[in-house]
């Protein structure tokens, strides 16, 4: 696999939402607004490079049998610094996404990827295949946030499109249901195509 | 490249414990780096919702005062002075009746009791229905402005509107308003 495979496969063939299934809670909890999936997954983005770094650091340092608690220390303190650093500096973006930033350690996308790649690859693969998924990821969310807000009241990216009442359905819960089903069925018909 | 460790008893404990002890320093640096900017974020955000609230004052006093219908919790009254003189009071309050749980709006009163201005601090309301109580969704809690003593939704027999379809929001609103009103009215003495 090329650097530039290793780079892309997280859009599409392996994206972590459309694809792998990974890291379902914060994807239908914060994708309410386009806005929201972006911040989401360029947070998750950060995090998962950094850890995807270090862990390929460490991994030889680290015994198997504890390799997944070590991991999830790791993980959690990633993103204890993003929390703070995000609080202290760019309050106004904490108040956005604050609710959703301790939500990052227990997605699995970032564990996922620590176990199936950062501890197998060296640093510079490790570091592509962070970037890539968490890309991915952030596009997938922007995606999902984009077609509910639109659905939902008419705007994309708080800027209004459409005037009038929309399907309020979209915005809540059961909405992030049906957007991710269809988009999952549209992303598995180009896949086909491009294979 | 070195090999693998082997999952040894010892290797596994010291493993852990270098990871954790690193992770724990880690934390404690930027904790400490990061305390104060985050106190100074807080209490930005702080005047700005007081800013938000009421008009002309060069000076604040927060004080704690015992919330009315709930003696267990407290309201930040935060007592606002223009020289020497009161012009006015931004109470902190809350309800626990929100679709959502707890509705926190800061509430700016003149010192005869009027409501001057209301903002939303937290809400976890649904949004598009709920979260128009936020000043950046609809002018819905513009109508408290200038009304005095306690108020209600018109099918109660008050004056206000409820937002359509979430009346259960709208009340827990209300409700919110009404506590630091009352809460208010109970302590006029004191201020």
């Amino acid at each position: 696999m090329t650097a530039l495979q290793n780079f892309t496969k997280g859009f599409i063939r392996e994206n972590p939402v459309f694809s792998l299934l990974l890291g379902m809670c914060p994807t239908l909890g914060v994708t309410t607004s386009a806005i929201n999936g972006l911040g989401m997954g360029l947070a998750t983005a950060f995090v998962l490079v950094m850890s995807n770094l270090s862990i390929s650091l460490v991994k030889n340092a680290i015994p198997d049998k504890v390799r997944i608690p070590a991991f999830v220390v790791i993980i959690a303190s990633f993103v204890t610094v993003v929390e703070l650093v995000m609080q202290g500096f760019v309050p106004a973006l904490y108040e956005q996404l604050g609710l959703f930033i301790p939500l990052i350690v227990v997605n699995c996308i970032v564990l996922g990827r620590a176990e199936a790649f950062a501890s197998k690859n060296t640093v510079l693969p490790s570091i592509i295949d962070g970037l890539s998924m968490g890309l991915g990821f952030a596009f997938a969310l922007t995606l999902l946030g984009s077609v509910r807000e639109f659905l939902g009241s008419g705007a994309i990216f708080n800027i209004k499109i459409i005037q009038t009442d929309m399907m309020l359905l979209f915005v809540l819960a059961p909405g992030a249901f049906f957007v991710l089903a269809y988009l999952i069925a549209l992303m598995k018909k180009l896949n086909k195509k491009t294979k | 490249m070195a090999a693998k460790k082997e999952s040894s008893f010892f290797n596994m404990v010291s493993t852990l414990l270098i990871v954790t002890l690193t992770a724990g320093i880690t934390l404690g640096a930027v904790f400490i780096l990061t305390e104060d900017p985050i106190e100074k974020a807080k209490k930005q955000k702080q005047e700005k919702a007081i800013k938000a609230v009421l008009d002309d004052f060069d000076r604040i006093e927060s004080k704690n005062i015992k919330s009315a219908y709930d003696e267990n919790q407290d309201l930040v009254f935060n007592v606002a002075y223009k020289g020497d003189q009161f012009v006015g009071v931004a109470i902190e309050t809350f309800t626990n009746n929100g679709f959502g749980g707890t509705i926190k709006l800061m509430i700016g009163l003149s010192p005869d009791g009027t409501i001057n201005n209301i903002s939303v601090l937290e809400h976890k309301e649904t949004p598009g229905l709920g979260d128009k109580m936020e000043k950046s969704k609809s002018d819905w809690s513009e109508q408290f402005n200038g009304k005095k003593g306690k108020v209600a939704l018109k099918k109660n027999g008050g004056e206000i509107d409820a937002i359509t379809a979430a009346t259960i929001s709208s009340n827990a609103f209300i409700d919110a308003v009404n506590r630091a009103i009352e809460t208010f009215e109970q302590n006029k003495g004191g201020i």
